[in-house]
């Protein structure tokens, strides 16, 4: 294990400046996640206009380095794009952390691919895995309307 | 005491963890365990292993009396006046609800109120909230000061003629603070309020002594004792086990079972239903006697020694927070880092073999009180040293570094 591949600089950056952190007037989906663990918690809201395309998205939450750089760098990434194409971007993104040893969708650009990668550290920390997910699981609540508040833990 | 002495008892310190020599300030979550109590479990299920009270076989008969000989070790241990009033549980966790559902049933209706404080660990608050829910109860919170204490005015001033029980923590596993638990009790008693002390972080850091502290119930957590997990103890008055209804039905418990009815037990297997955690419970002795022969005393006055050092010491430290000053504090520093957030700072002390814990140490109440969703814990036991408080300081600032403070 080694802290510099949790902690690369990319990560410190958007944990200390997130992107796309406050909420917006217009949004017509929003969801809730928390991890009951430690506390954390986040609100992400986005404008889905009527092809089915991410107009604007923003979150609102609190949590670790870890947890809000994912949700800075996963709202800047799904901004612009159709909803399938979210979705995909979701799974393979939570299915990188998982097992995956690369993102293999074609939707995301490869610079932005090196970006999500960045979270790829988290695998080694078993705890934290749930500080990186946590705002992707949200989003999908928030895409398919669900009133279930995410949680981490069942 | 020499502590590193004491050291050696612990075969976790023996080897390396993660390849870095073991910090651990971990003990407000869980004590390390000496040998003493690993060897037991392993000696009474290799050696000794029988079921307690209920064959009459050699081993079934010794076997119960070691199980009932930590009773009367924990007895004398906290000056009960009775064997009987030693009732063993899963945990503490299990003795609170034992005694939110048993006094629940009999004696909360709809309106009455139950005291606890805004330091309570959850398990001293959702066993009430179960009976807020199901009796339209209430519960109010006696509130913390500025210096994270909860002061014996600060009980009395939410006292109604509709408190009928109050239940508090000896002392607080986030800022430290040791409640004034016997004038809490006498202060109730004089309005005729039993009162229930979560003794979590009370009782392995602190001396106990029932008949001089008064409570009418003492909730103890065995694994926080150097003892094995699974094993609690409630210490209640006698009067109130023979008044309050049994908690789980099952085996051991009963006196008579008829079709038409049910008798119950006597004291105290009326409340230890079921094959009990009997390994635990006999190795639980071995704790006991370990913190007998260091002393609790020793304990105290060392762990208060770390304490004040650590304070000092990270109180120097420029961007460390420390959360509460109260003026009685046990062994527990909790933190926070202006611009690092604890789970982060948990994860870069443990790349150091730093151990402690980080969140909201199943206190929500109190974080959101103190607008903190959560901190950093270091908390410390009879093993620990200066040397480790000082790796704890270099962990932070190591940390402070990472995050280019």
């Amino acid at each position: 294990m080694d802290l510099k591949d949790l902690y690369q600089e990319i990560i410190l950056d958007h944990g200390k400046n997130p992107r796309n952190l406050g909420k917006f007037d217009n949004y017509n989906k929003d969801a809730k996640g928390n991890n009951p663990l430690c506390g954390d918690n986040v609100h992400v809201y986005l404008r889905l206009n009527e092809n089915k395309k991410v107009e604007d998205i923003a979150f609102e939450g609190h949590g670790c380095a870890i947890s809000m750089a994912s949700a800075s760098i996963m709202t800047d990434m799904v901004r612009g794009k159709e909803e399938k194409e979210v979705k995909e971007i979701v799974t393979d993104f939570l299915g990188m952390i998982k097992d995956k040893d690369s993102l293999e969708n074609n939707i995301l650009k490869d610079d932005e691919k090196t970006k999500l990668m960045s979270l790829s550290g988290v695998k080694q920390y078993p705890m934290r895995v749930k500080c990186a997910t946590l705002s992707w699981h949200t989003l999908t609540s928030a895409l398919d309307n669900s009133d279930q508040i995410v949680k981490t833990e069942e | 005491m020499n502590i590193s002495d004491i050291r050696k008892e612990f075969p976790i310190f023996d080897d390396k963890i993660q390849n870095n020599d073991l910090v651990y300030l971990d003990s407000a979550n869980s004590s390390q365990k000496p040998r003493v109590v690993v060897d037991r479990i392993y000696d009474f299920y290799t050696k000794e292993f029988s079921n307690v009270g209920r064959s009459v076989h050699y081993l079934a008969v010794a076997a119960t009396n070691l199980y009932e000989q930590t009773r009367v070790s924990v007895q004398k241990y906290i000056n009960a006046k009775d064997k009987d009033e030693i009732v063993f549980t899963k945990g503490a966790t299990e003795a609170i609800n034992l005694v939110a559902n048993t006094f629940g049933q009999k004696y909360l209706s709809e309106g009455d109120e139950v005291l606890l404080t805004e330091l309570e660990h959850h398990s001293n608050y959702v066993p009430w909230h179960f009976l807020r829910k199901a009796k339209n109860i209430k519960i109010e919170f006696a509130e913390i000061n500025n210096d994270g204490e909860v002061t014996l005015e600060a009980i009395e001033k939410k006292i109604t003629n509709k408190t009928k029980i109050i239940s508090v923590s000896h002392l607080s596993n986030v800022t430290g603070a040791i409640l004034p638990i016997k004038q809490i009790v006498q202060l109730a008693h004089s309005k005729n309020i039993p009162v229930l002390i979560d003794g979590c972080q009370g009782a392995p850091h602190l001396k106990l002594d029932m008949q001089d502290i008064d409570c009418d119930f003492y909730a103890i957590s065995g694994h926080k004792m150097y003892g094995p997990t699974g094993i609690g103890v409630l210490y209640a008055k006698k009067k109130w086990l023979e008044d309050l209804p049994p908690y789980q039905g099952g085996g051991g418990m009963i006196n008579e079972v008829k079709k038409e009815g049910i008798t119950y037990g006597e004291l105290p297997n009326k409340y230890e239903a079921g094959t009990m955690a009997t390994a635990q419970v006999i190795a639980f002795n071995e704790s006991i006697k370990f913190m007998e022969k260091i002393g609790i005393q020793n304990i105290e006055k060392h762990e208060k020694e770390l304490l004040d050092y650590g304070l000092e010491k990270l109180r120097k430290n420029n961007s460390v927070n420390i959360i509460g000053n109260p003026k009685e504090k046990g062994g527990v520093i909790s933190f926070t880092i202006e611009g690092v957030h604890p789970h982060d700072i948990a994860t870069i002390l443990d790349e150091d073999g730093v151990a402690i814990r980080a969140g909201h140490h199943c206190c929500q109440i109190l974080h959101d009180k103190l607008n903190l969703p959560a901190t950093a814990r270091a908390s410390f036991g009879v093993y620990n040293t200066k040397d480790d408080v000082d790796k704890l300081d270099e962990a932070i600032n190591k940390c402070k570094k990472i995050f280019n403070l």
